[in-house]
């Protein structure tokens, strides 16, 4: 190292910084100063490959880790007292006893934290040295280096299976077309492959890429955390600039598949890639029942703080009252006695030390390991892990279990997470006629019903020459072909066990196609709308073809956020490790934190036999196998089942396979080409021009492509259809030219009646594009993808340009089924007083079917839709529904009647409903009404309403979604759950917990949240009490010892008593009592609102537990008091009884207060009794002089020989919890809780169970149910909503927008009768 | 196989424990179930309440109040604190016979030797035979610790230095003459404390290991010379100071002084006249405190005190009682689980 000048170093540090802040960062090649030093590197500035997510230094860990402790209010508090106790004249223990707490304290959570840092530094190390192929000039090739050698301006290369160390701007693949295919999911999760090409035009028709020739500069942008979006250019040495996105970019983590192998310049190396950048740390959130804590802390503070007043005031009293100077004050060194006033303010400190624990700061401590034991028991709990994704639930916030058992509003996402976002294809309507499908139909049916009953259609072997040819020509497939001859469960097992291959279920992928429509296509020729049709369903789409044979392995790498520091994650493993061993469980611990080749499990692609399989289906309809037009050879066919299709939105492969039904199979995808095979055999290679990808704004997405027979450009358009419609140009196809005006109000018939069978729809156009159109277009394109400023405005706009005058094909009806049991749960969830609002980006159609289907709307509801243009109507409407409803509310005669209001409104309605000046009243609605769907929404204003909904009514709210569109509102909302379902992981990784069905949320809030809320909010109060009632003691000997600040029970065992004694107890109470069983609560949804609003812990119970506390601590003091008053007791003689009745008062109120018992709650309870003797026997007899002044050698001892102390303690113990006792007894005999009769039914047998969970449904469910008219039939006049959409509504008239307000009244004159 | 494992790996076990099945006892309280507790809770609280009320009962207790405050008291003269070496009598007259063993109690009250400074002001170490801390006693002695000269102050400390100096002598009048009861001083400290807790560092003779130091100023005589007549009741040892060195919990209390179960009172004392010889050394009335003499016998349960028994009636009492209300209101309000 050669000795530089500061002044250069520090220039050079300046520069460095400018280079990383710039917006535009200039990045060379390395390769020309391979062996230069550091100094002279062109990309020194930017930081290297190597990571460290480490905290600490191991020199700097104790000064660093005390710091961050002392962030915390509780240390300091601790610190405090400790320094406190230093001052001479306050202080109320020996000095270096007070540090006890605070050092057990820091130093325990030091620990944590050093063992934390060391495992992540673990694996950071193990991550920094995964090997990767690094280009060296001197070597001339690629050599194998470490992932923390790989530098900015380096060429590297991955090859297949492979994991991107850095980000990669792709120059080079194996592959002829310069495709690379990457599976993000350790990213986003999402397991389909994406493509990336390499960058156009830089390293042309090189056979072998050489790093060396690359001369070019990259410019990019600043670092970034948003992955999906990536803006760079490459400046070639001859001025020419080349225009890369995030489709030429390889990110970090990836993994390379289905490529031999791919060279990338590294753009980002290290802390600056974007899966870094977007790894973030754990959440924390704060739950209610916490904010509420902290106010009850502050009356603990505040009543620590009259009772030090008390005693400062008492002492300096007391000190006037003394006539003389009698021999037990002691006066200081200099032999003066300080005044009564200085003493008494001196005592007030000496008090606060000495009633230090009313400060329930071990309560937080108790609550962090409540809670990893609530979370542990969440997690593990087995009816909510999905067998079909081998998922289970996952906790990501750590501190709100208890928020659970309070939700009042639910805000729910439909696509995905009340649906199973499985399409599957299933009607069309092509130029305007109609093709049911009507096998189709029949198929799914059976398929259903094969599916729930286990039933073994699919399990006869392979009939005729499909399978033969298959296995001849796949000698690997047959393999698992046979291994396939298992149950129909296990096969759906495997369908979905693999999320990498999401839509191979044989529902979505095999469509019989209807008889009508093909007979249709075999009479069509060429250039017909029906060929156009299926040739646009299968370009127009951005889907990935891949051969099912193709072997797929994946790494068990770490997810991004999976490593964060979540103490949790590490806690709760060796909780499992604990709790299994306890139950002699002997299941493997799995960790997710590790990388390494050793770690990627190979997991074989069984699914490709799946597609084969499905063929050999015995139904009616398999013979139209044969109406298949003449597909040249079984083999050849063969070959073509063998295709995978993998989309990144799963009606885009459910349109590919429909098509592929009808004899147009997509067969291969590159950047530049689509290659479709015709039903006649003719394999068709289209030129792909261009991809007009699909956005939120747009609501549709484009393919330009260039016909190979007819050389013209033509553009397939496929869309919402309220986005196609208004497009519409010229009709298609002169030779319809008799019914063409119709054909666009037939299709949007056709697509109404979709919409109400609850199918979501797409509208299929083609646009014939003139070569001179195409050129100036594409020049602007060009221009467009070449900018780096506002780059997607412009690359939107240009694509709006194009997308215009389209001439329609047809629609398609694409099912997405519901999941199962979500209208049991949405009815368990209203019944357990929680409302629950759908949030949609579909139509208002498709969302009220669905809104029916999962009982979300009852046929007999009412259902307001709100519907309009501008705001004043808007303003009216909600004013003149919102009085109908105020009126109805309020008239008497409706007390029993009112029907249940339900709100549909759309995305631009509620835009103006949320406005600042009219949120309150449309709230104050929405209040009223028993369910709320929000159709067309967008993901802001999902976020906006769960915001003001929180806001405006103060309620618990929960957010659950699957896809990134519901990322904010989970986010908004206190909590937020995901879905992981087939959408990626950003909805999952931005939650607080993670489920894989909707229908666990049922027994998450209404058995989980039950629990954990109440578990938790008793255990706060009992923590609340147990140091009030304890510290009290020392209080009233106070007033005993002239408020000296003296303890009667040695300093030692005092803090032995909060630490050992009687802190276990509270902890496995608040972890592990069940106040009802789990299949009460799942049975009577109604016990659940006993959490919600102030709940179980509110002001009311807080101050009783602190007034029992009060009176308890009273008997256990004066009781002994007056036994042993006027005799020779000694100070720790007396003190002993008082620390063994408290100890049994205190147990044996939680015994009281513990529902049920099992052993361990045995164990610990007698555990905590027999510790508190063994242990301080042990004191007394071990300590003479170990802890001067105090001495409590042999008290113990000599108490327990005295048969005084048994009758003391007895007594003692029956008078204090003799009242809360009979308060417990009466309570339950007089009016007894519901809990308390659910818990009644819990000793029944099964059957009776069933059949008093059945009464009291129908007994309770009047009064306590809004919900009681499930019962009589649905009188006609009210199914008017139903009517409303039955209303056929042409394009036009849909088009206008005007707003439909029901007709509520109606509905209110048949029950108000005329005088309304 | 593996693959299978593979498949459900996330799966959770399905124990009973976590999935919260354990096997559970759930107590109902409600009155059906409670009214047997209670009434046996109650008939076993009062009958150990009269147990422990007849016990108390037969407990003899004699109090002579000797601060001398009023003037009518024999030994007014002596509360003066200017007059030295003071001595009064009180007599007193049993009607019958004072059953044995008696116990000979000091009691003091408004004397608050829990107070917080006094109390640590001591040096265990110093007392359990560490000639250390005879040299440089514990902080904690402060201003007890050394004497103006610098001198360490053995023992040091408050404690040590108010120990109670009152004498008492008992004598039974006789037919006008002065019989003495013999007043025995062994045992009155707790074995351990005598045994184990102080300890006299191991040098003979004991004066030795004193030399430096100085007696507390409120002491007439050295440590080592407590009790000249044995040497196994000197230095830290000595039962008097083990006594006084316990502190009292509260500040209404009384200490052991001497027992009476020697000779012709091995049965008690019997019936008539008494005088009490009371060395009177030991100032109160800077803190309004009473001395007095107390004789007492003990029975299993301690000394004199009704309000165990009492307690026990009236808590055993209530229990019944409320055993009956719950009677009322099980017959009154129908259980859920009984319909």
């Amino acid at each position: 190292m050669k000795w530089r000048n500061p002044v250069d170093l520090v220039r050079d540090a300046l520069r460095g910084q400018r280079a990383r802040d710039k917006d535009l960062r200039n990045l060379v090649s390395n390769l020309p100063y391979e062996g230069l030093e550091k100094s002279k590197q062109p990309n020194r500035h930017f930081p290297g490959n190597a990571i460290k997510t480490t905290k600490y230094t191991l020199l700097l860990f104790i000064p660093v880790n005390l710091f961050e402790q002392f962030h915390r209010m509780a240390n300091l508090y601790f610190v405090g007292l400790a320094i406190l106790n230093f001052v001479p004249v306050v202080n109320a223990f020996q000095p270096e006893v007070a540090l006890i707490p605070i050092c057990a304290i820091l130093s325990l959570t030091a620990l944590k934290d050093a063992w934390e840092d060391f495992r992540r530094y673990q694996s950071d190390r193990k991550l920094n040295n995964t090997p990767c192929l690094i280009y060296s000039r001197k070597e001339v090739g690629f050599i194998e280096r470490c992932w923390k050698d790989v530098r900015v301006g380096d060429f590297v290369k991955v090859v297949c299976n492979e994991i991107v160390p850095a980000d990669l701007l792709l120059l080079y693949t194996a592959d002829p077309d310069g495709v690379c295919l990457i599976e993000t999911a350790n990213l986003d999760g999402e397991s389909n492959l994406k493509q990336r090409r390499v960058v156009p035009g830089l390293c042309i028709s090189d056979p072998r890429f050489e790093p060396e020739s690359f001369n070019g500069i990259v410019v990019c942008e600043k670092p970034n955390n948003n992955l999906n979006h990536f803006k760079c250019y490459v400046e070639r040495p001859d001025e020419e600039k080349v225009g890369a996105g995030l489709e030429s970019l390889l990110l970090r983590g990836c993994t390379v598949r289905n490529t031999d192998h791919a060279v990338g310049f590294v753009v980002y190396a290290g802390h600056e890639t974007k899966s870094m950048l977007n790894n973030g740390g754990p959440r924390y959130k704060r739950s209610r029942l916490e904010r509420r804590l902290n106010v009850d802390v502050i009356f603990c503070v505040i009543l620590l703080f009259a009772m030090c007043i008390v005693a400062a005031v008492g002492h300096c009293l007391w000190l006037q009252a003394v006539p003389g100077v009698p021999p037990y004050l002691v006066p200081d060194s200099a032999g003066r006695l300080d005044s009564p006033a200085l003493s008494g303010f001196y005592m007030f400190f000496t008090m606060i030390i000495l009633l230090q624990v009313l400060i329930p700061i071990s309560l937080y401590v108790s609550i962090e390991l409540v809670k990893i034991g609530q979370i542990f028991f969440i997690t593990n709990d087995i009816d909510l892990y999905d067998e079909g994704t081998d998922s289970g639930m996952q906790c990501k916030a750590l501190n709100i279990t208890e928020d659970l058992g309070q939700v009042q509003y639910i805000f729910s996402d439909k696509t995905g997470t009340l649906t199973e976002n499985k399409m599957v294809f299933r009607r069309c309507s092509i130029m305007g006629v109609e093709y049911p499908h009507k096998e189709n139909a029949i198929r799914l049916n059976v398929l259903e019903e094969a599916e729930s009953e286990e039933e073994i259609i699919f399990n006869q072997p392979p009939r005729t020459g499909w399978s033969m040819d298959f296995e001849n020509s796949e000698p690997e497939g047959r393999h698992h072909h046979h291994h396939h001859h298992g149950s129909r469960r296990k096969s759906k097992v495997s369908g979905q066990g693999q999320k990498d291959v999401a839509f191979s279920s044989p529902l979505e992928t095999d469509v019989i196609p209807d008889r009508k429509l093909l007979q249709q296509i075999s009479r069509s020729q060429e250039k017909d709308p029906y060929l156009d049709f299926f040739l646009a369903l299968a370009i127009c789409n951005t889907v990935v073809v891949s051969m099912a044979t193709a072997r797929r392995r994946r790494a068990s790498w770490f997810s991004p956020s999976g490593r964060t520091n979540n103490p949790l994650e590490t806690v709760s493993t060796l909780v499992k490790k604990v709790g299994s061993l306890f139950t002699s469980g002997q299941k493997p611990i799995h960790q997710h934190l590790t990388v390494s080749k050793s770690d990627m499990v190979i997991e074989e692609d069984d699914l490709s036999s799946e597609g084969i399989r499905e063929k050999t289906e015995d139904l009616d309809g398999l013979e139209t196998c044969s109406l298949h037009a003449a597909s040249p050879s079984h083999k050849e066919s063969a070959a073509s089942d063998n295709l995978r299709y993998e989309a990144e939105s799963p009606d885009e492969a459910a349109l590919v396979y429909a098509a592929k039904a009808y004899g147009f199979t997509l067969l291969a995808r590159t950047p530049d080409s689509v290659t479709v095979r015709l039903p006649s055999g003719k394999d068709l290679v289209f030129e792909l021009v261009d991809t007009l990808a699909f956005d939120s704004n747009r609501k549709r997405m484009s393919v330009l492509v260039r016909h190979p027979i007819t050389r013209e450009y033509v553009l397939y358009t496929k869309g919402a259809d309220y986005a196609i419609m208004e497009l519409l140009g010229t009709p298609y196809a002169e030779h319809f030219s008799g019914s063409e005006k119709n054909i666009a109000s037939d299709t949007q018939h056709h697509l109404d009646c979709y919409a109400k069978e609850g199918l979501r729809t797409l509208c299929i156009t083609k646009k014939v594009v003139s070569d001179k159109e195409y050129m100036s277009w594409s020049l602007q394109r060009q221009r467009a993808l070449a900018a780096i400023e506002q780059r997607e405005e412009l690359v939107m706009e240009t694509a709006v340009q194009l997308e215009t005058n389209l001439s329609l094909l047809g629609a398609t009806g694409v099912e997405d089924r519901l999941q199962e049991n979500v209208p049991d749960t949405i009815i368990a969830l209203r019944e357990a007083g929680i409302q629950v609002w759908v949030l949609t980006g579909d139509k208002p159609e498709t969302a009220v079917n669905i809104g029916y289907a999962c009982r979300l709307l009852e046929e007999e509801d009412l259902v307001i839709n709100m519907s309009c243009k501008n705001k004043a109507v808007c303003t009216s409407i909600l004013d003149c529904t919102l009085e109908e409803v105020r009126r109805y509310d309020e008239n008497p005669q409706n007390v029993d009647t009112t029907p249940n209001i339900s709100l549909v409104i759309d995305g631009r309605t509620l835009v103006m409903a949320l406005s600042p000046d009219l949120e309150n009243r449309f709230v104050d609605l929405t209040k009223r009404c028993r369910s709320v769907l929000c159709c067309r929404v967008t993901p802001l204003q999902k976020s906006k309403v769960v915001k003001v909904v929180r806001e405006k009514l103060k309620v618990m709210t929960l957010a659950v979604g699957d896809g990134a569109n519901d990322v904010n509102m989970i986010q908004a909302a206190d909590i937020g759950i995901g879905i992981s379902g087939q959408e990626g992981m950003q909805a999952v990784m931005a939650s607080d917990f993670a489920i894989s069905r909707f229908k666990h949320l049922k027994k998450l809030l209404l058995v989980h949240g039950h629990w954990c809320y109440t578990r938790l909010a008793n255990m706060i109060i009992y923590f609340f009490y147990k140091n009030v009632a304890y510290v009290n003691l020392l209080f009233w000997y106070q007033f005993f010892c002239g408020f000296s600040g003296t303890a009667m029970i040695d300093y030692w065992l005092m803090i032995f008593f909060n630490l050992f004694f009687t802190s276990v107890p509270p902890i496995m109470y608040g972890i592990m009592d069940k106040d009802v069983s789990a299949e009460i609560l799942l049975g009577l949804p109604e016990l659940y609102r006993t959490g919600q609003g102030t709940g179980e812990y509110n002001f009311f119970t807080f101050w009783i537990s602190i007034l029992d506390a009060f009176y308890q601590s009273l008997v256990c003091f004066f009781i002994p008091y007056l036994v042993y008053v006027d005799s020779d007791v000694g100070l720790f003689t007396f003190g002993t009884p008082l620390n063994t009745v408290s100890l049994f008062t205190i147990l044996l109120h939680l015994s009281i207060e513990i529902k049920s018992w099992t052993v361990v709650h045995w164990i610990i309870q007698v555990g905590s009794v027999a510790l508190y003797f063994i242990v301080t026997l042990a004191y007394s007899a071990i300590c003479i002089t170990c802890n001067p002044p105090s001495n409590p050698y042999w008290i113990l001892q000599s108490q327990m020989a005295d048969p005084m102390f048994y009758l003391i303690c007895i007594i003692t113990t029956v008078v204090a919890l003799l009242p809360r006792y009979m308060f417990h007894v009466i309570k339950n005999s007089i009016a007894p809780s519901p809990l308390i009769q659910a818990k009644l039914l819990d000793r029944l047998d099964p059957s009776a169970r069933e059949r008093c969970i059945r009464e009291w449904r129908s007994f309770r469910g009047g009064v306590h149910l809004e919900d009681s008219r499930s019962s009589t039939p649905p009188s006609p006049a009210l199914e008017i909503p139903v009517e409303m959409y039955t209303k056929s509504t042409g394009a036009a008239e849909l088009m206008e927008d005007e707003f439909v307000l029901n007709v509520i009244t109606d509905n209110y004159l048949r029950h108000n009768g005329p005088g309304t | 196989m593996v693959k299978e494992e593979q498949e459900t790996a996330n799966r959770p076990d399905n124990t009973a424990f976590t999935q919260q099945r354990l096997p559970a006892w759930q107590p109902m309280l409600s009155a059906g179930i409670v009214i047997p507790g209670f009434v046996l809770i109650g008939l076993a609280f009062i009958g150990i309440g009269v147990a422990l009320f007849v016990t108390t009962r037969s407990i003899q207790v004699l109090e002579l109040d000797y601060s001398g405050v009023e003037q009518s008291s024999p030994c007014f003269k002596c509360s003066d604190t200017s007059t030295k070496n003071c001595v009064c009598n009180m007599n007193f007259n049993l009607d019958k016979l004072f059953e044995g063993p008696v116990f000979f109690y000091y009691g003091l009250s408004n004397y608050f030797q829990n107070f917080r400074r006094y109390g640590v002001s001591k040096d265990l170490d110093q007392l359990s035979g560490n000639l250390d801390n005879f040299e440089n006693p514990t902080d904690d002695c402060v201003p007890f610790q050394y004497d103006a000269n610098k001198k360490p102050i053995v023992p040091c400390g408050a404690v040590a230095n108010s120990i109670f100096n009152d004498t008492f002598k008992l004598y039974q009048i006789i037919g006008g003459t002065k019989k003495p009861v013999p007043l025995d001083g062994k045992g009155i400290a707790w074995w351990t404390d005598y045994n184990i807790k102080n300890r006299n560092p191991s040098v003979t003779p004991l004066k030795n290991a004193f030399n430096g130091t100085v007696q507390p100023s409120n002491w007439p005589k050295p440590a080592y010379e407590l009790d000249p007549t044995d040497p196994a009741n000197n230095g830290f040892i000595n039962q008097d100071f083990l006594v006084w060195m316990r502190r009292a919990a509260l500040p209404n209390f009384r200490k052991l002084y001497r027992r009476i179960a020697e000779e012709d009172y091995a049965q008690g004392l019997p019936a008539g006249n008494y005088s009490l010889e009371i060395a009177y050394n030991y100032p109160v009335l800077s803190f309004d405190g009473r001395k007095k003499v107390v004789l007492s016998n003990v029975s299993w349960m301690g000394g004199k005190n009704e309000f165990l028994g009492i307690a026990y009636l009236v808590i055993g009492s209530l229990c019944v009682v409320m055993s009956v209300v719950m009677l009322i209101v099980y017959a009154k309000f129908k259980f859920p689980d009984e319909e």
